[in-house]
């Protein structure tokens, strides 16, 4: 495959010299090491190419520079795809400045290297601990090398500044991290001036697993088990993430067959979880009717995955270089049966939301993020396409098997409760489309790739459209085929954004219908 | 109206019958019901608390409220305080992040309670593992607990059997 340029020749003539680094993968997705004196540039040169920001982290050197430091940033172009900048940081003091004027939704991520790897990022709008709580202590940097992966923390004292408000009238109301209902914890503090929530603060961290630390030093059949774990609701879209990366790295092409059904399996959970959220939202409006039905017809797909695929929420059916399972012909016929009837009966179930005045009357108008707003951030997924931005992997990587498939878009403008519930709805029927296409044609090969770790300093990089958006996912390889340095990014970590924008001068109680229509996963921020 | 009405008339009574469902919940449930309404007198309300856990915990005990499973048919409702809580179903293993929230909801509930521990995480780490920095342990190395279900998530028959298993020790 040809190394792709563009953004290397656009840096060049803007004085930002770039280095193509042949030990990532793949190509058309490179990866530029520039000047850490350029980093701050390079990201405005991409916001002026209309770029959007996808992801930021850092990682310790590889094999060759196990003392040095490095900060990463991903960008990616409707046409011009993904670029991979490094940089290498100071020794002693290692810095980089902030990219956050430009990209905002970077700011997180910035605060997790500034505390996992003890960098200083200079200019940050707001420098305070993210994943890390008050608790910890100070010098603890997880990521850091000399950091043990089992080292007891003790409990230190602390406290984290909230956002605070003046002024007659604004009160506090602090919610979490246990919530009322059957969800994650976090933390919502919320400014509110009589009925109207004035401002919305999120704390989170709060299910922080040390995920990407303990990824260190596995096997990458072994790692799956993990990443697939980030979040449990996108176990599929995690899995394909990560075995996507170690094969891109690794250089392995998997047979036809399996990404075949690794897209039906992301459909259907794709479904599920539209399905089951679609109800929840209903329910937040107390439309019980609407969420009984989503509920059953959940259940309904979660049991048949559980018949075929030995597993309701299809964990563990991916692995790197293929699938684990299989379906024959009485089995594919059950599936598409049952995707048919599903989209079916969520196209009858949809009539009746619709003409529903009372639901209507909530969901209308609630909660709305402008397309300024959803680009300020880079909001993806369906959140970002009820906005306005139609970014879709599926469309514009067009990874097997989306290439030989034509991804229609559902395209929302008004961004509100109602518009993310309408994408949702037309989301459904789209997968049950394509579950029936890719069932009709299944590819007749094998199941499985022979996987084989690529040497050590190898890295690749993958970005799949999981129901939530795109995930972004980064490995890097070190000795006898061990993970050296793995990183997931879960859409949500840009989305939560789009909700504190939301909610903003949005009813109290509207925040859950609202909360519920972004659905953004803890579990997969904090990892 | 009209519409809901004949969706939720052709749709019918989607519980199983206890008596036909085959697997684990037929004989489960009348249990289940004889015990809430001997000891707990008809209600058993439940706290369930995520300690870290993925999420996909959440999803099955979600489940137990469809219209298959019905738990709250026994008698089993989730609250939305421990302050009146029967139980307190955990699920992931306990992050440091979270460790004060859970000792805090475990103390807030009127004793004597009971603890389950839902999930391989909440019973043993799961493939977060206890050598982890950002894991305090497993939800039986913080507070008591009562019964442990066990599976990457349990399912709701699972579930519903390890809330029996609970209730009827005490």
């Amino acid at each position: 495959m040809t190394v792709n340029t563009w953004f290397a020749e656009k840096m060049g003539n803007h004085g930002i010299h770039s280095t193509y680094l042949e030990d990532h993968h793949p190509a058309h997705m490179p990866c530029l090491e520039i000047r850490l004196i350029d980093w701050s540039s390079a990201a405005q040169l991409a916001r002026q190419l209309d770029m959007r920001f996808t992801a930021l982290w850092a990682a310790e050197g590889g094999k060759h520079d196990e003392h040095l430091r490095y900060a990463y940033m991903v960008f990616a172009h409707p046409k011009h795809r993904h670029v991979m900048l490094r940089a290498a940081l100071r020794e002693n003091e290692p810095a980089v400045s902030s990219i956050s004027e430009h990209f905002i939704a970077a700011m997180r991520m910035e605060r997790v290297i500034q505390e996992m790897f003890a960098i200083e990022v200079s200019g940050i709008p707001d420098p305070r601990p993210w994943l890390k709580h008050e608790h910890w202590p100070a010098d603890a940097h997880p990521l850091c090398g000399d950091f043990a992966a089992d080292t007891v923390m003790p409990r230190c004292p602390g406290e984290y500044p909230f956002i605070k408000a003046e002024g007659s009238g604004v009160y506090e109301i602090p919610v979490g991290p246990v919530h009322a209902g059957i969800i994650e914890p976090g933390h919502f503090r919320f400014l509110a001036v009589g009925e109207h929530i004035l401002n919305l603060e999120q704390r989170l961290g709060y299910t922080h697993k040390g995920i990407e630390k303990r990824l260190q030093g596995q096997q990458a059949e072994q790692a799956i088990h993990l990443a697939s774990r980030a979040s449990g609701d996108m176990t599929v879209a995690f899995g394909w993430a990560f075995a996507r990366a170690v094969e891109a790295a690794a250089g392995v092409v998997i047979p036809a067959r399996a990404s075949a059904l690794r897209a039906i399996l992301c459909e259907r959970e794709r479904m599920a979880n539209h399905i089951g959220d679609i109800g929840a939202i209903c329910n937040d409006a107390s439309f019980a009717f609407m969420h009984a039905q989503m509920q059953r017809l959940r259940e309904d797909m979660a049991r048949l995955h559980k018949q075929l695929f030995g597993h309701r929420l299809l964990m563990d059916l991916i692995k790197p270089g293929g699938v684990s399972v299989d379906l024959n012909a009485e089995q594919n016929l059950l599936l598409r049966q049952q995707t048919s009837a599903l989209a079916i009966e969520v196209e009858s179930l949809r009539s009746i939301y619709a003409d529903h005045s009372g639901m209507q009357e909530r969901v209308i108008g609630s909660g709305p993020v402008s397309l300024e707003e959803a680009i300020s951030i880079g909001m993806t997924g369906y959140a970002g396409r009820a906005s306005g931005i139609y970014v879709d992997e599926r469309v514009e990587e067009a990874y097997p098997p989306y290439d030989r498939l034509n991804v229609r878009i559902p395209e929302g403008r008004d961004g509100d409760v109602a518009t993310r519930v309408w994408v949702r709805f037309e989301e459904i029927a789209e997968s049950a489309r394509l579950i029936e296409t890719l069932l009709g044609d299944l590819p007749d090969d094998d199941l499985c790739s022979a996987w084989q770790a690529p040497d050590a300093g190898v890295s690749g990089l993958a970005c799949i459209e999981s129901w939530r958006g795109e995930i972004v996912c980064w490995v890097r390889f070190g000795n006898q085929g061990r993970i050296d340095r793995c990183t997931l990014h879960d859409p949500s970590e840009v989305n939560w954004l789009g909700l504190e924008l939301a909610v903003r001068h949005v009813p109290l109680p509207d925040f859950p219908l609202n909360n519920k229509s972004f659905n953004c996963s803890y579990s997969g921020n904090d990892l | 109206m009209l519409r809901i009405l004949k969706k939720a008339l052709f749709t019918g009574v989607k519980s199983e019958v206890l008596a036909e469902a085959g697997e684990q919940i037929e004989t489960v449930g009348p249990e289940l019901e004889a015990a809430i309404k001997k000891r707990f007198r008809g209600s058993l309300a439940i706290r369930a608390v995520d300690a870290g856990s993925c999420n996909g915990c959440e999803l099955e005990i979600h489940a137990t409220n469809n219209c298959y499973y019905d738990i709250e048919r026994y008698g089993i409702h989730f609250t939305a305080s421990p302050r009146f809580a029967d139980m307190l179903l955990v699920t992931g293993p306990v992050t440091r992040n979270m460790e004060t929230a859970l000792i805090m909801t475990y103390e807030a509930m009127p004793k004597p309670s009971l603890v389950v521990a839902m999930g391989d995480c909440a019973a043993n780490c799961g493939v977060f593992g206890k050598n982890n920095y950002a894991i305090a342990g497993a939800v039986a190395d913080i507070i008591p607990v009562d019964v442990v279900i066990h599976g990457c998530p349990p399912e709701p028959t699972d579930i519903i059997r390890g809330i029996l298993t609970a209730i009827s020790r005490t």
